[in-house]
């Protein structure tokens, strides 16, 4: 699958969790399990996080780097690399979290439950009603008995789809994880031997690597959330 | 041997043409900063096509470090040509000009001459890389600043944190000059067996671009001989840029990994040398002196 | 005691003889002169004394050491210019005897470089750069380069050329003063006798290689003898007869033809002499200078 399907793609993590949830909130009809979801998250006002992110990509050599990540209600959020080049899933952060939190216009249906990772989880379809929405089903696994989403998988009309699969830990109360994937197809990467000027024998190692992994994660391990202790809007 | 040295660098030192490798070097680097600074975005852009497609890249790209490897990748090609300009005359030259009687009918042997000249001719190198790396390195990281040096090579991107890049510059130089200095010993070899300068500087730039296109050339009838090429060896500098990954596919910082081929390259580089000056003395040594 | 000593030496390139068994011997203090026309072999004599071409064949010891085995301890003591005055266009006099300063064992002082420069004459020039030189100021700075480590012998090949005859004139009170006052021993090369004669007091003549003759110049040069050219029938024949007689010391060595160096009185008596002896004589001619011996062995080949 075509990898430029990501432009509008969504995000890395909790937050795009609890923004979804945030905004599930406001409607009338939602499923009661989602409901409990998102009166947990609503305790978040704000956060920074501190994290370690690994990028996952066969044609990506990058060691571990340092992240902040900063949420602000409704739906501010920024990664930021501590000095350095980051590599994030394309379409950027807050697009993507607008592009669902502007998804007023959906029906819930319930797709029963599923063992996940020895858990058994609720599977809760989203669908759109509004047909200019650019994603046509998200799928949400959650926890009846602790109300956290493991997992989402939401398939876009163009774009193909995408994955997040989250684990929590001390934040649990909130909702929030403490580490988050992200996983998106890639695409091919090359570039002509007379632009990079390397001329010497192709390594058949990176080759077959390149080959053999075409599915790339982001994956962000969190240490500690700073909640609710107010965030400037000009980190965002 | 010192006062040896002493002179035949003052010799290069005063002489204007020795000026004009600093100069053109100064000149390729400042064009293409000035053009990497004002344009330099839509070449980035043009580069990180493929993965834009994937994903988004936050940070200053264009930065020092990597428009040193763009400029060390352009002109690490140029650069012997150069040195050729030089090293092609150090003896030749004298040659032509007379003065290599005079040099050689003094109480020093030619082999000590001959050894002199290929070491002040060997500072002359040094000292252009290290205008290089000067204006390359440290006048890039001034005026693009610094950050992770985001690398796309061939079939794969490297991204190697800022604070672990430095040092791989320091070892890229070295190994540069491994690779120059292997052009100032070819060039010293064959200046040691003309009468005029033109021939040997010629003769040393045509060796070097004809090998330098046999090592580029992906053609099955080259790839045989390419290792034993020192063509192909002087742009393994590239190596001390490429870092190793950990089963899950994390870059070890700190790692280089093809530690082995650069110790090849440098030891085959090394015997060129070696043998490049030998074959110098020894011819230097039976010539009889008819300039 | 003979400062250089040249035994059977001979250069080939491919094959052409550029020297052909040549040998002489230098004393301590004298000024020896070389003599021979453009391409007789002069200036390959001299790089074979200076190490610079190696001999096909022979052996040239210098203060009694071979030159290939001692080259260096050889070459400390000795000065010289070889051919044209090639220099650095690039630097001035004075860093040019800065430089070969350098490449000298021995100290040598900032005073003894402006001692050098004042005795070539190129005093006030000193800082100039070589480019703006003459042709004849470069042949001073070449001496000068010759003698700035004060050596004891000093070879001097052509050191003439291009210059003025005020030029000519210094160069030549120079070498006599060189070899007089400081008593060095100075080989000095010339295509003309008339710079020779003046200086030298032993004089050599080469050509194509070999040596034609070799004498004190005062005998060579003596008024009172004349150089006679006997030409007969039968010259391997009458030249036994010489050999033979009283005037084989009058003999002048040479590749073709029998040339004496004769008092004018006796020779009438060589001529009665060899008649006697039944040589068939077609002549004698009589030369009235070394320099139109000189000149006639030249434009014989």
């Amino acid at each position: 699958m075509n990898i430029k399907n990501y432009k509008k793609i969504v995000v890395v993590g909790g937050w795009f969790i609890s923004s979804l949830i945030i905004s599930l909130t406001t409607l009338a009809q939602t499923d009661p399990l989602i409901e409990k979801v998102a009166q947990k998250l609503a305790l978040v006002n704000d956060y920074v996080a501190e994290g370690v992110m690994k990028t996952d990509v066969s044609f990506i050599k990058a060691s571990l780097g340092k992240v902040k990540v900063y949420f602000k209600k409704p739906n501010l959020l920024k990664v930021k690399k501590e000095g350095g080049i980051s590599l994030l899933p394309r379409g950027g952060v807050s697009l993507t979290i607008n592009t669902l939190l502007n998804t007023k216009q959906y029906t819930t249906i319930a797709g029963g439950t599923q063992l996940l990772n020895g858990k058994n989880l609720t599977v809760i379809k989203l669908i759109p009603t509004d047909d200019n929405l650019d994603w046509v089903i998200s799928t949400l696994w959650i926890d009846p008995i602790d109300a956290l989403v493991y997992k989402t998988a939401t398939t876009t009309k163009e774009n193909g789809s995408y994955e997040i699969t989250m684990q929590y830990g001390d934040y649990a109360k909130y909702g929030l994880a403490s580490k988050i994937v992200f996983s998106f197809n890639t695409k091919d990467y090359k570039l002509p031997n007379g632009i990079t000027l390397e001329f010497g024998d192709e390594d058949p190692a990176a080759k077959q690597k390149a080959l053999k992994n075409k599915k790339g994660t982001i994956e962000i391990t969190y240490n500690n959330y700073t909640i609710n202790k107010g965030v400037p809007n000009t980190i965002f | 041997m010192w006062s040896l040295i002493n002179v035949e660098l003052y010799k290069i030192f005063r002489r204007p043409r020795t000026y004009i490798a600093f100069g053109a070097i100064a000149a390729l680097i400042v064009v293409i900063q000035l053009g990497l600074k004002i344009d330099g975005n839509s070449y980035a852009a043009f580069l990180m096509k493929d993965i834009n497609d994937t994903l988004t890249v936050d940070g200053k790209v264009l930065n020092g470090y990597l428009i040193c490897y763009i400029l060390l990748q352009l002109l690490l090609v140029h650069v012997p040509l150069l040195v050729a300009l030089i090293a092609a005359d150090m003896i030749s030259g004298e040659a032509n000009l007379g003065t290599l009687r005079l040099l050689f009918s003094t109480p020093y042997s030619r082999t000590h001459w001959v050894l002199a000249k290929f070491i002040a001719a060997s500072v002359y190198t040094i000292l252009l890389l290290i205008w290089l790396a000067f204006l390359a390195l440290f006048v890039s990281m001034w005026v693009f600043g610094t950050d992770d040096l985001f690398l796309m090579k061939s079939n794969y991107v490297v991204l190697i944190q800022q604070n672990d890049v430095l040092w791989r510059y320091v070892g890229a130089f070295v190994f540069a000059s491994f690779s120059l200095l292997t052009v100032t010993s070819l060039g010293f070899l064959m200046s040691s067996m003309a009468n005029n300068s033109i021939g040997p500087i010629v003769g040393t730039m045509s060796a070097i671009v004809f090998f330098t296109i046999l090592s580029t050339l992906n053609i099955p009838l080259f790839t045989v001989i390419k290792p034993y090429l020192f063509t192909t060896h002087m742009n393994n500098w590239k190596e001390f840029f490429d870092i190793k990954v950990n089963a899950n596919n994390e870059a070890i910082t700190g790692s280089v990994l093809n530690i082995p081929k650069i110790k090849t390259s440098l030891i085959v580089l090394s015997l060129h040398i070696i043998l490049f000056v030998s074959a110098s003395i020894i011819i230097i040594k039976k010539k009889d002196i008819l300039s | 005691m003979s400062v250089i000593k040249v035994q059977h030496i001979s250069k080939h390139f491919g094959s052409l003889k550029a020297v052909d068994d040549l040998s002489f011997e230098v004393q301590t203090g004298q000024v020896f002169g070389f003599l021979g026309q453009n391409g007789s072999g002069k200036s390959t004599t001299i790089r074979m004394l200076l190490s610079l071409i190696h001999p096909s064949s022979g052996s040239i010891e210098i203060f009694g050491q071979s030159i290939e085995k001692n080259r260096a301890a050889i070459l400390e003591q000795v000065g010289a210019i070889i051919e044209r005055p090639d220099l650095y266009p690039y630097l001035s006099a004075k860093e040019h005897l800065q430089l070969f300063a350098k490449v000298r064992k021995q100290k040598i002082t900032a005073n003894a470089i402006d001692e050098t420069l004042v005795k070539v004459g190129l005093a006030n020039r000193a800082n100039d750069k070589v480019q703006t030189f003459s042709l004849g100021m470069k042949q001073r700075l070449g001496i000068a380069i010759a003698l700035v480590h004060n050596p004891s012998l000093i070879i001097l090949d052509e050191p003439t050329n291009g210059l003025d005859p005020q030029g000519i004139a210094d160069i030549r009170e120079l070498i006599k003063k060189l070899a007089k006052e400081e008593g060095k021993t100075v080989f000095v090369s010339s295509h003309l006798l008339s710079e020779i004669e003046q200086v030298a007091n032993q004089i050599l003549i080469i050509h194509q290689g070999k040596k034609m003759v070799e004498g004190v110049t005062k005998e060579l040069l003596d008024p009172q003898k004349r150089i006679v050219q006997i030409k007969t029938m039968d010259d391997a024949g009458t030249l036994q007869v010489i050999v033979a007689g009283s005037f084989s010391n009058y003999l002048l060595p040479r590749k073709e033809g029998i040339f004496l160096k004769i008092p004018t009185y006796e020779i009438p008596l060589l001529n009665e002499s060899l008649i006697k002896a039944g040589v068939s004589l077609l002549g004698i001619e009589t030369k009235n200078s070394l320099e139109d011996y000189f000149l006639q062995i030249t434009s014989n080949a």
